[in-house]
């Protein structure tokens, strides 16, 4: 029974670690899983959507109700979003509180836009009677564009709680880590709307 | 009461008197889960473990705690989804000519729904998320899972589902739709009262919690296995836990998307699976069965790794063919992601799609066949000990050939359209959930529970429960095998033909049987329980077991490991104890660990009530309780506090205790 | 989400981010934005112009761009390699992508069949 266990004894590795070593974190992986499993919802979504896309019931086409240029105008406020997220990263890196919130604003401004023009988009399809119980294509449309408006607003709300936790808080180290995850999340809502702007409308009025 | 109906419907929506304790059989259940509810509320009360139940059960992130609660959830949800099963079975024994049995159809409609939804979701799924939840941890050689808040938060929103499910036992009814709610029948036109809008919120408010905790899993396995553990050394019960988890992610997310259309055709006049407007049912059904099929290795998968763990320690061999065993769960994984039309080769989408599903699911097979050999090899020329775990897993490996095969034979197009919605189908996944899950359940329970209790579990009462189970099993499935082929359909409560009778009394019998074998259970653990001074393991290794888990106390210290082990062997421990490991008795330190924090539960509380106001249309308990839930969870992340220290005073003295206890016992 | 606890100790919060940090440049993120630009305009000028006068050869370009802008968005906005976290992103992401063709071709390829089985006179009289 030798007290020196620990330590490798002739013939015998080390069994255990005496130093506690750094332990890793799991979040960013782990949101990246959660990530990969909300991809799946869109995915079922989207499946839904190819199935019902020609279903009009009689109801407006796809061509006679999309607003092409207004989405690329969404699009664009989207994609620019994107940057300024990104801007804001790299500040969070070179540990700059003040830009970092500055870029966070914008970007949250941005992502607000963009809700805000989906939002005028589905009221005006509603006042023309193509609301999401006109057909089953229109009701796939609302869901599938309507769960991706509702991930962006998420976005913005969990955007506003970190810059509320930074200001307080500062660039610590939970708070850069939270930033990470949102801004994995954030551009992941961008790829999700590549999907949509490329299958739901320039495919759909074609 | 409100001399103002438009008030009463603002307050309680569509919720009125009628809708309370609606059959009289239901007022009888109520009766006695009130007396029950009142006498444990009453105990609890009265030795004042208010405060305990918070502060250690309730509030606890500790993997162990949860995993046992996610246990019992599971053990009474199961008891209650067997008391469905012996309604049915005795409806079905009786009802033909002019009796009419004593269940009418809107009522036998529920419980057969409802046997379907509880044993799934709530008794099966909450057992292995139990079970991973408590043994992952120990054989990777972790203190916790990644996120232990999370953990703490998943099993209550499963909790709380089931809470919703059994809410409509007494309040309203549960959907009549069979367990997966096929529309057009669950779309409001068919289906309007509440059963189905129970059905979508109980599953959405559980379906979070399991997809939660399959990213926790996932994330354990991979961040958090100890030094040297690589992936070809992880015990098998964590390779199973891990393609299981990996399969929660993946399915999961399908389930919440579809049921949420299911959702919005009700609750907002969409037309995804309606009638009419272009809406398509099947759909429907092939997006639930894109969730369902893998659903069915969720469940199994771990099971397989429980045998794997139970026969190669009970016959003191290492297991026959680790990496093929690998390798065939990685390949039955993939796998699971292809088969799904094989639930409805009647559809109709024709020759070439059915013949490609048909091919896939004969595919599976290859692979478990493979587990099954490697299993039995692992046996050949082992010295056998016949203890409940391995008798369990013997019983398994006879059974589950057996709903293997039959599940062949449904795999062919041809013999499916013969088969399909029979008794013959019922029989077969009973055959494979049944002998697969629940026996592997059994010798897992009867494996882990002295680690995580500190006693055994008593035997003579393990083996009469034994010898209930699977011969009931045999005599009340048998017989449907026989009734599908002669072409008997299933979910009818009544019966014309005289002749079938005899088959449906001796399903009813084994049943009876297999009631015993619960019952049997029950008693093995308040048994056990008076008994636990004579069942004490003081070892921590009471089957000289091979991974990690027996390498710390019985029960394990919250901290699990007061050093992180490392890893040379898939077999840990067997290796730790082959080469002469001497137990660490100082040089310890201080131990990191998250703080408790009750979050998780009020968060699942207020998603009853908000999924209660969705369900009676309450508009503004839903709007009330959404907005609370957000408040909270925001809430949440404002503190920044969740960590502390186990001082190293409180880690010597528990070592140390054990390191007299292991002398005592010398 | 944010409830890691096994995060060490704010004090070495600059070792803990540059661990485990994928980096970002801004290099990086204004090539990533260039493209992405290019690759948004390009589809929405071939749809808004109809410059192709064909709606097959269209559908086909505009995915292609869909699926190049979504791999320069992975690599220069998400960050994603073959490092990072030990290749377990990458390897998820690998299957996520599998768990989704399966999942929306699977579904497209079934329901085509039935359709074209049990509703032919539908197939015709679908429009587009």
């Amino acid at each position: 029974m030798s007290t020196e266990s620990a330590v490798q004894t002739a013939g015998q590795p080390a069994f255990y670690v005496t130093e506690e070593e750094h332990a890793h974190s799991s979040t960013l992986l782990g949101f990246w899983i959660y990530i990969m499993s909300d991809t799946l919802i869109f995915a079922a979504l989207f499946a839904t959507f190819g199935v019902l896309r020609h279903r009009y019931a009689g109801g407006p086409t796809a061509a006679e109700v999309l607003d092409i240029p207004g989405v690329a105008l969404n699009t664009a406020m989207l994609l620019i979003s994107s940057i300024t997220c990104g801007f804001a990263m790299l500040e969070m890196q070179k540990r700059n509180k003040g830009s970092t919130l500055f870029w966070l604003a914008v970007t949250g401004l941005f992502g607000a836009a963009f809700v805000g023009l989906e939002l005028h988009e589905f009221a005006t399809m509603i006042a023309e009677g193509a609301g999401p119980q006109r057909s089953a294509f229109l009701s796939a449309f609302f869901t599938l564009v309507g769960t991706h408006g509702t991930h962006v607003t998420i976005g913005i709300i969990w955007l506003i709680t970190l810059m509320v936790q930074v200001g307080r808080k500062g660039l610590v180290h939970e708070n850069a880590r939270r930033l990470m995850c949102f801004s994995m999340f954030w551009h992941f809502l961008d790829v999700i709307w590549i999907g949509v702007f490329s299958v739901v409308y320039l495919l759909g009025v074609l | 009461m409100f001399s103002n109906p438009d008030l009463w419907k603002f307050i309680f929506g569509r919720l009125t008197w009628q809708d309370i304790l609606p059959e009289t059989i239901v007022v009888y259940t109520f009766i006695v889960v009130a007396i029950g509810g009142v006498a444990i509320v009453a105990a609890i009360t009265y030795y004042r473990k208010w405060g305990y139940l918070w502060n250690e059960w309730i509030t606890s992130i500790d993997h162990k705690k949860i995993g046992a609660m996610y246990m019992i959830l599971g053990l009474v949800m199961f008891v209650r989804g067997f008391s469905d099963a012996a309604m049915m079975r005795s409806q079905q024994a009786i009802a033909f000519g002019a009796n009419q049995g004593y269940l009418p159809p809107h009522h036998y409609d529920q419980i057969f729904t409802a046997h379907g939804v509880i044993m799934i979701f709530f008794a099966a799924m909450p057992l292995i998320t139990g079970l991973m939840n408590f043994v992952v941890p120990l054989q990777i050689g972790a203190r916790d899972v990644a996120f232990p808040f999370l953990n703490n938060f998943s099993f209550w929103m499963t909790a709380a589902g089931a809470v919703i499910v059994m809410i409509s036992l007494f309040v309203g009814v549960f959907a009549m739709t069979g367990w997966l709610a096929y529309p057009p029948l669950s779309e409001l036109p068919y289906s309007p009262d509440t059963g189905v809008d129970y059905y979508i919120w109980g599953l959405q408010v559980a379906g979070i919690g399991t997809l939660l905790s399959g990213v926790n899993m996932v994330a354990t396995i991979i961040k958090m296995r100890a030094p040297g553990m690589s992936m070809m050394k992880m015990p098998v019960f964590t390779w199973t836990a891990l393609c299981t988890n990996i399969l929660i992610v993946a399915a999961f997310p399908v389930l919440t998307a579809v049921l949420a259309l299911l959702a919005l055709d009700r609750y907002a006049g969409t037309h995804f699976f309606t009638n009419t407007g272009g809406g398509d049912q099947m759909m429907y059904v092939n997006l639930i069965w894109i969730w369902g099929h893998p659903e069915v290795y969720i469940l199994v998968l771990p099971c397989f790794g429980v045998y794997s763990e139970v026969v190669a320690t009970f016959c003191g061999k290492r297991l026959f063919g680790y990496a093929s065993m690998v390798y065939a769960t990685i390949v039955i994984t993939i796998l699971s992601y292809l088969v799904w039309l094989h639930h409805f080769f009647t559809m109709g989408s024709g020759a070439s799609v059915n013949s490609f599903f048909g091919i896939t699911t004969m595919i599976i097979s290859i692979p478990t066949g493979a587990k099954i050999f490697n299993w039995l090899f692992t046996m050949y020329k082992g010295r056998i000990r016949f203890e409940l775990p391995m008798m369990w897993s013997v019983a398994f490996m006879i059974t589950f050939v057996i709903g293997g095969m039959t599940g062949v034979m449904l795999a062919v197009p041809p013999a499916d359209f013969v088969l399909h919605n029979s008794l013959f189908l019922i029989a077969h996944f009973h055959n494979v959930i049944i002998g697969g899950v629940l026996f592997g359940i059994f010798a897992a329970i009867n494996y882990w529970f002295p680690k995580a209790f500190g006693f055994k579990l008593d035997q003579f009462w393990g083996k009469v429960s034994f010898w209930l189970w699977v011969p009931g099993f045999y005599l009340a499935f048998m017989p449907l095998y026989v009734l599908g082929l002669m072409g008997i359909t299933r979910r009818l409560n009544h019966f014309d033909d005289p002749s079938l009778q005899i088959w449906f009394v001796i399903a009813a019998f084994g049943a009876l049987l297999i009631g015993g074998g619960i019952l049997a259970m029950l008693v093995q653990i308040g048994v056990s329980i008076a008994r636990r001074d004579q069942l004490r393991d003081v070892t921590g290794d009471p089957w000289d077991g091979r991974t990690l888990e027996w390498s710390t106390s019985s029960p394990p210290p919250e901290y699990n490991f007061a050093f992180t082990p490392i890893v040379y062997d898939h077999d840990a421990w067997w290796d730790m104890k082959d080469r002469g490991y001497v137990r660490p008795r100082e040089g310890f330190r201080p131990i990191h660990m998250p703080k408790n924090t009750g979050t998780g539960a009020i968060l699942a509380a207020l998603a009853v009530a908000f999924a209660f106001g969705m369900i009676w249309y309450m508009w503004w308990l839903a709007a009330v309780s959404f907005v609370a839930m957000i408040v909270v969870a925001i809430g949440h992340t404002f503190n920044y506090n969740r960590d502390f220290d186990i001082p190293v005073e409180t880690v010597v003295a528990t070592e140390g205790e054990r390191t007299a206890l292991l002398a005592r016992h010398a | 989400m944010s409830s890691d606890a096994h995060a060490s100790h704010p004090a070495d919060g600059h070792h803990a981010i540059a661990a485990d940090a994928p980096h970002g440049s801004m290099k990086g993120y204004l090539t990533g934005f260039v493209l992405a630009v290019v690759l948004t305009v390009i589809p929405f000028w071939l749809v808004m112009g109809n410059v192709l006068d064909n709606a097959v050869a269209t559908s086909i370009l505009v995915i292609v761009f869909a699926v190049v802008q979504i791999v320069v968005h992975m690599i220069y906005f998400l960050h994603l390699d073959t490092a990072s976290e030990g290749g377990w992103n990458m390897l998820a992401l690998i299957f996520t992508v599998i768990m989704v063709v399966i999942g929306i071709v699977g579904s497209l390829w079934v329901m085509y069949h039935l359709n074209l089985n049990m509703m032919p006179g539908m197939m015709t009289a679908r429009p587009g």
